[in-house]
């Protein structure tokens, strides 16, 4: 275990077993995180983005769900193992997670400032009266206005920005190493969006956080991401710096995504490209590469193997069998 | 046109003045919205003044009749109709049925209140653990409900106060002593009512729990114990509240059918229950002796049951009746 990674993910593997069969969400992935830096996790909806985060923290629910295999190395200890106290003890203090949905994210009948100071009573040990005074100072941060007097309010009060702010400050309440923010800005309008963009950005630098951002919006990540991670299927496909990611990608998926960005240099009477076909149906046991299906470059390998995840570039993996750089196999 | 000039400058200045802080009327709280719901609902008020106006003729009544009077004995006026001295007429050992019904009631209502905190006790616990943990669990436990469940209630119940009602001791309580039958009886409704409740509570809780905060709540570190007592129950509180007034009124009325059949609570300790079964016999003869204490338990278990109705409407969150 290198000292510099705060999380290292190895092999993971997560199944849901429902009435219909077994859905392979996570199929063996792997990856790492530097101290204090934001990597974004992109990919279609239900391609495991979630699902691996939520392993990670031990939230999937067990049964149906099932981790099958891998590791999960935080600080060298691997969460796939401890316990269920040691993982209330590591979630919301040592890492934190913001979810999709700011509006089904707090409980209606619990007031904001009794969900705020839950956590910092249960994790930090303050008496009512400092968790109070803290709850003030992280809705002031969040940048909610008159905190003191917001904090009486129910959920149902707050609009959809404001409680993705709440949401944000109860994440960061026990000024967590990790921050995994799940599609935050999703169900938000665009110039919320941006704001809680800028303010977990803000945060971050304040607090010297590690950040993962699942996103489906490449638009995003090129705003806050060092580095990328494409998913597809369950499988990692593409990992890179943003930069790269942008100028070369190595993924016939990664390619075809950033083909249906809209960008400011298109001739108007140039269609945005879509990919076609749907994601795979993980109910089956994935053969080959999934991207099969919708691929330009298929070859014969890629119905038979799944490619492994290669190193493509300096910081670039790819799993692919065709070098998009040469069209040809690899 | 005199008229119609001088009508918009009758109106208050004020009300064509916008102020800020008078829009912003404060936001009312869940529990405040429920108080309007059911102060809205007729059958729910009658309900609630019915039951104010039981508990003051039971309890109040004790400030004026004392519980000797209740007990007092006086042959040469048994079967006495209603009359200015007894109100209620006497019984058929001349005991005045006005006290009865008072200090009965007393018992009767103890009864249905304290059978239901078992009830609740047990149901909850039982619907809350199987909700919330579900596998083995709950199919162990929720085997024991529908095992409960397939016996027939009545038969169950009076097995059970036959089999217990000799065990028991007389219990002295603030002065004043208790069958001890009383505390049979609240047990043996107690745990046979259960089954309804924690199947109640169970679908709730299975519901609650995929709700997006818990899983938020989850992420936060939340133990489980905080998940099912801060977050899961108080998001299932209302059927909840609304099935435990409910079975009140059944409680009351289940102890009335045992002592019905002389298997509740035994005399001299009175209820409306078992002053039904020394009506048995005079049916005809002697209305007077079953007319009161039965006209208390119909009352009593229609203003519960509205005020349940009304409950169900004012703590519905969905429910926009006004």
């Amino acid at each position: 275990m290198k000292p510099e990674l705060l999380l290292e993910v190895k092999n993971l593997q997560t199944r849901f077993h429902i009435a219909e069969g077994t859905v392979h969400a996570v199929n063996g992935i792997s990856f790492s995180l530097k101290f204090g830096e934001t990597i974004a996790v992109v990919g279609e909806s239900g391609c495991g983005k979630s699902v691996t985060m939520m392993s990670v923290l031990r939230l999937i629910p067990i049964p149906p769900g099932e981790i099958a295999a891998g590791q999960a190395f935080y600080l060298g200890r691997d969460l796939l193992q401890a316990s269920e106290a040691e993982m209330e003890h590591i979630r919301g203090k040592e890492i934190a997670m913001v979810f999709q949905d700011p509006m089904t994210s707090l409980n209606p009948v619990l007031t904001i400032g009794r969900q705020l100071s839950e956590t910092l009573q249960v994790h930090l040990g303050m008496d009512k009266q400092q968790a109070h005074q803290r709850a003030i100072e992280l809705l002031d941060m969040v940048g909610i206005p008159d905190a003191a007097r917001q904090l009486k309010d129910y959920p149902h009060q707050f609009s959809g920005g404001m409680r993705q702010r709440v949401m944000i400050a109860m994440a960061l309440a026990c000024e967590p190493s990790l921050l995994i923010a799940d599609e935050p800005t999703t169900a938000l309008d665009v110039t919320i969006q941006a704001q809680i963009i800028e303010l977990v950005q803000h945060l971050r630098e304040k607090l010297n956080m590690t950040v993962i951002w699942i996103t489906h919006d490449l638009g995003v990540v090129a705003e806050i991401a060092e580095r990328v991670i494409v998913m597809y299927a369950g499988f990692i496909v593409e990992e890179a710096l943003v930069d790269d990611l942008y100028e070369e990608p190595r993924h016939p998926y990664t390619e075809a995504l950033l083909a249906a960005l809209p960008r400011i240099e298109r001739r108007r009477d140039q269609r945005l490209r879509s990919i076609p076909g749907a994601p795979p149906n993980l109910l089956v046991a994935p053969k080959g590469c999934p991207f099969v299906p919708r691929c330009e470059y298929v070859i014969d390998r890629c119905l038979l193997e799944m490619p492994p995840l290669v190193q493509v570039g300096r910081d670039h993996r790819s799993a692919c069998w065709v070098d998009l750089t040469t069209g040809k196999p690899r | 046109m005199e008229s119609s000039t001088t009508q918009p400058a009758s109106l208050p200045p004020k009300a064509f003045q916008l102020i800020p802080d008078d829009l912003e009327t404060p936001p009312l709280t869940l529990g405040q919205l429920a108080w309007r719901r059911f102060r809205r609902h007729r059958m729910a008020i009658f309900g609630a003044i019915l039951m104010i106006l039981i508990v003051l003729y039971t309890f109040g009544g004790m400030l004026i009749f004392s519980e000797a009077d209740a007990n007092f004995v006086e042959t040469g006026v048994r079967l006495q109709p209603p009359s200015l001295e007894h109100p209620f007429g006497t019984d058929t050992i001349g005991r005045d049925i006005l006290v009865r019904t008072i200090y009965g009631g007393q018992i009767s209502i103890l009864i249905g209140l304290t059978a239901m905190v078992v009830e609740l006790f047990i149901g909850v616990t039982i619907g809350a653990l199987t909700g919330y943990f579900g596998g083995k669990l709950d199919s162990i436990l929720m085997r024991l409900t529908e095992a409960v469940l397939v016996i027939p209630q009545i038969f169950l119940l009076l097995v059970m106060a036959k089999y217990f009602s000799q065990s028991i001791p007389n219990i002295q309580l603030l002065g004043r002593t208790f069958s001890g039958s009383v505390l049979v009886i609240i047990v043996v409704i107690g745990v046979t009512t259960w089954p309804y409740l924690a199947r109640i509570v169970r679908a709730q809780f299975l519901s609650v729990k995929e709700n997006d905060f818990i899983l938020a709540a989850r992420a936060t570190g939340t133990s489980t114990y905080e998940i099912i007592f801060r977050h899961i129950l108080p998001n299932s509180i209302a059927p909840i509240i609304v099935s435990a007034t409910l079975s009140v009124a059944a409680a009351i009325t289940l102890e009335a059918y045992i002592s019905f059949l002389g298997l509740g609570v035994r005399p001299p300790t009175a209820t409306w229950g078992n002053m039904l079964e020394g009506a048995y016999n005079y049916v005809e003869s002697a209305w007077w002796l079953w007319f009161f204490p039965g006209m208390l338990i119909a009352l009593t278990v229609l203003g519960i049951n509205f005020l349940g109705d009304g409950l169900r409407d004012a703590l519905d969150p969905h429910s926009r009746t006004t």
